[in-house]
């Protein structure tokens, strides 16, 4: 193909070379090489946390890579901030928008600008419409955000981008937010903009888009660069064996389930957000007692909602029944309050994603933390403290957390040791059901492997367990049965003892969006 | 013509809490609720009052220019210097604005209190009050063809050059915040200033410079206050509340200095509307006297219910701001 010729020539808009970036000890990207011309495409593809935005906010100057060097038209360039970047054409639309909500669109994308010689909104509202029209937008300069959709915010911060000249744009999950329609007007205003010779960065993990849309594929696994492939040559299946990587043996002990018997059983549970998007469709499953019940998907399918449902604090329609140990009786725990669940004897442990902002007061020290599960317990008007703290030293001993004492302000103390205080706190109450999100987020292996003794203990004892983890590899060996979600709806669900791991990555990337606009296709034709 | 005559001292009322309220304004639109611009009045006063005590008692002969320059200047400087101390509690060191404001009205009424009790011994007075009547004059020079024009003329044209500052002041300060470059960078900074930031605008030195910038013009207005609404005299705790009245104008003016030109005269209106009333006692004239703060709540019922975005203060009102905490 002459087309293919002509790209080899061409030098890279674009290139990094060996880039490495270490957070602590932790390593985000690992000696990472990839590139992308004018006119072009390029998905870069990862699981979550595979240091996918760490390598494009090097380039954004957000981050200082440790090693390596990137190179813009064949010239090397060191990039220290956003400012930088922009002078070397290079723009980048995060996730989170940054956006003041009171002023217009023309007035957010002029911020900050002091090149243009004359202050007048009116002729910058027109240059934008220029701009707009050049690309295919829907946009009206003068609204203002507040009363725009994600959708229009999003074009708005492309705008914004296009406005300073930029050259090079990085998009960080533009779609994450997006209807399907809307992903296809956004695919649409990339392709032409990729055919005016602009290079184009598109983070993702969802494979449809990345075939659908991109001329190269750089999959990143762990850190790792795990190599750069045609989109033309490649399909699902292979660029899912790249993004899991090969299968890593933890040996964590996992016992046999004794006599499991249900527990908690969801039927057909939906919830919509504020906006109406829907957050849950009809998930149905079975925690059993005595199992671990292991939950996998990309961030943001729905298991926040999920746990939150059964916790209490996420309205959903559908029904949540527990059957309780004691008494034989079963309960709808859907719509009660985080007390009522308490009162009818159910005992859910919630160990959240956010431990500092749901689980845990930072400002307050161990003990009092503990309290925020006993404050109820006590005579009268005084509080009982000295049960909290033999509980608190008892968990300090036992999980050997870093601590200078109960005393300790819990923000002081390091990740690890804070989701140690949070876990034993949640297993002190002696559940029935365990549910944990995220458990081992930002722990080393040491810590990690504590909690996953802890909750294999839970287990053993005849407790249910929900484990909502991100990393597969643990899933695969601490989980009993792994239930796989996608845009809200059960993608799947597979024994966790004959599961591959690709097996779970095509499911968590299956996408129910892609049915459901097939289903749109057939109806049009 | 009594409603002339109303209206006229309606506008001298009004012209303090004008100053007050554009300077709180400016300050509020970066983020910073500077409770204490009614310590700070009273700074700009005083330090005025000290400056042209010191002129007057110094100076063999004293000319007009100087003695108009010379409290301007020293008041200008002290309400500056209230406006940095501020500024780097709340920005620098991130103190808690609240506080930190409540601290400074403290300060600077009993600053204020302090050294105008010292100035009247020096005068040899028996009361904490001193009069400064050669430089209040000066200071209320009016347009020389005001007395011809009747009513007009009384009501408009009748005041000194610190009146018509503040309605220009007020009138430059709408203009800057919505039609320049630095007023869209300000109000950035003070509605979401982490995107401010990363749109390469200096937060802090905005701030800095906003909160220093409304510190003077809310002195001005106790400079205004002493030098022509009280004829030169400093009297302890003479200016009020006023100050707290600057503060409730900003909200009735719903953060736009155009509205506050006329807000102001209607605050001075009803401030002062008991003396026109015949026959109030004395608990009456107290009731009249709560008439713009009951407006100031209306108001703020009024604008809650409606929920309009633009009438809203800035939205990172009262919080510091912190890069790393994103």
């Amino acid at each position: 193909m002459s087309k293919a010729v002509k790209q080899s020539e061409k030098v890279p808009a674009i290139r990094l070379q060996n880039i490495t970036k270490r957070f602590g000890t932790v390593v985000a990207n690992d000696n990472v090489s990839l590139s992308v011309e004018h006119g072009q495409i390029l998905s870069i593809l990862g699981e979550n946390g595979s240091g996918k935005t760490t390598l494009m906010n090097m380039i954004a100057g957000i981050y200082f890579p440790d090693h390596g060097r990137i190179f813009v038209d064949g010239q090397e360039v060191v990039i220290r901030s956003p400012k930088d970047a922009f002078r070397y054409g290079i723009g980048m639309i995060h996730q989170h928008f940054k956006l003041v909500d009171v002023f217009s669109a023309t007035e957010n994308i002029v911020l900050g600008l002091d090149s243009e010689p004359k202050f007048s909104l009116k002729q910058s509202a027109r240059k934008i419409m220029e701009i707009a029209i050049q690309y295919g937008f829907d946009i009206d300069p003068d609204k203002k955000i507040y009363e725009m959709s994600v959708s229009e915010k999003q074009t708005v911060e492309i705008l914004k981008v296009l406005y300073r000249g930029a050259d090079i744009l990085i998009l960080d999950e533009p779609t994450a937010v997006l209807t399907p329609q809307e992903t296809e007007k956004l695919f649409a205003v990339l392709r032409r903009m990729r055919d005016s010779g602009k290079a184009i960065i598109i983070i993702t993990h969802k494979l449809h888009e990345v075939l659908s849309l991109s001329d190269q594929v750089a999959v990143l696994c762990k850190g790792r660069y795990a190599g750069t492939v045609n989109t033309a040559e490649t399909n699902e299946s292979r660029l899912t064996e790249m993004m899991v990587g090969k299968k890593v043996t933890l040996n964590i002990a996992r016992s046999e389930p004794k006599d499991p018997v249900d527990r908690l059983i969801v039927e057909g549970i939906s919830c919509k957000n504020r906006e109406g998007t829907e957050l849950l469709h009809d998930i149905s499953f079975t925690a059993r007692a005595g199992e671990i019940l292991g939950i996998a998907g990309i961030a943001g399918s729905g298991q926040r909602e999920l746990l939150e449902a059964i916790a209490g604090l996420q309205h959903v329609n559908g029904k949540i029944l527990y059957r309780n140990p004691k008494t034989g009786q079963t309960d709808d725990l859907r719509d009660k309050t985080p007390v009522q669940i308490r009162e009818l004897g159910v005992r859910l442990s919630f160990v959240p994603e956010d431990r500092l902002g749901m689980g845990l007061v930072g400002n307050m020290d161990i003990v009092d933390n503990i309290m925020l599960r006993s404050y109820k317990k006590g005579r009268g008007f005084f509080l009982e403290r000295k049960s909290p703290r033999s509980l608190a030293e008892k968990i300090i001993n036992d999980l050997e957390v870093v601590t200078p004492g109960a005393n300790t302000p819990v923000r002081r103390l390091s990740g690890g040791n804070v989701q140690k205080v949070l876990v034993g706190r949640e297993i002190a109450a002696s559940p029935t059901v365990l549910m944990a999100a995220y458990p081992v987020r930002g722990l080393d292996i040491n810590a990690s492997f504590t909690i996953y003794n802890l909750l294999n203990q839970q287990k053993e004892n005849g407790v249910a367990v929900i484990f909502v983890g991100e990393d597969l590899d643990v899933l695969l060996e601490l989980s009993d049965r792994i239930m796989v979600i996608s845009s809200g709806r059960i993608a799947g669900t597979v024994d966790a003892r004959t599961a591959t791991k690709e097996e779970i990555g095509l499911l968590m990337t299956k996408n129910a969006v892609q049915e459901g606009g097939a289903a749109d296709g057939a109806a049009n034709a | 013509m009594i409603w002339a005559g109303f209206l006229q001292r309606a506008i001298m009322q009004g012209v303090p809490l004008l100053y007050g309220s554009t300077g709180e304004i400016i300050t509020e639109k970066s983020g910073n609720l500077n409770l204490g611009i009614p310590g700070i009045m009273y700074v700009g006063g005083i330090s005025g009052v000290i400056g042209a005590f010191l002129y007057e008692q110094h100076a063999a002969s004293v000319h007009p220019l100087p003695a108009v320059l010379i409290p301007l200047l020293c008041s200008i400087a002290g309400s500056l210097l209230m406006g940095l101390i501020y500024s780097f509690l709340t920005v620098s060191l991130r103190a808690n604005q609240n506080v930190t404001g409540l601290a400074l009205t403290t300060f600077g009424v009993g600053f204020g209190n302090f050294f105008g009790g010292s100035l009247a011994k020096l005068a040899g007075s028996d009361v904490a009050s001193i009069s400064l009547s050669t430089t209040s004059g000066y200071f209320r020079t009016q347009l020389p063809f005001a007395d011809k024009c009747g009513w007009f003329g009384q009501v408009f044209l009748s005041h000194s050059f610190l009146a018509y500052a503040a309605v220009i002041i007020a009138a430059l300060t709408a203009f800057i915040l919505s039609h320049t470059r630095i007023g869209l960078h300000l109000r950035a900074v003070g509605e979401n200033p982490a995107t401010a930031d990363a749109a390469g605008i200096s937060v802090g030195r905005y701030k800095y410079f906003a909160t220093c910038t409304g510190s003077v013009i809310a002195g001005l207005g106790g400079l205004y206050y002493v030098m022509d609404y009280a004829n030169g005299v400093w009297s302890n705790d003479g200016f009020g509340d006023r100050g707290w009245l600057a503060i409730a104008l900003v909200i009735f003016a719903v953060w736009r200095p155009n509205i506050s030109i006329f807000g102001s005269i209607l605050f001075g209106g009803l401030y002062i509307v008991h003396n026109y009333i015949p026959g109030l006692d004395v608990s009456g004239q107290e009731l009249f006297k709560m008439l713009p703060y009951a407006v100031t709540i209306l108001l703020l019922v009024v604008i809650s219910m409606r929920r309009k975005r633009e009438a809203q203060p800035p939205a990172h009102l009262g919080m510091p701001y912190f890069r790393e905490e994103r």
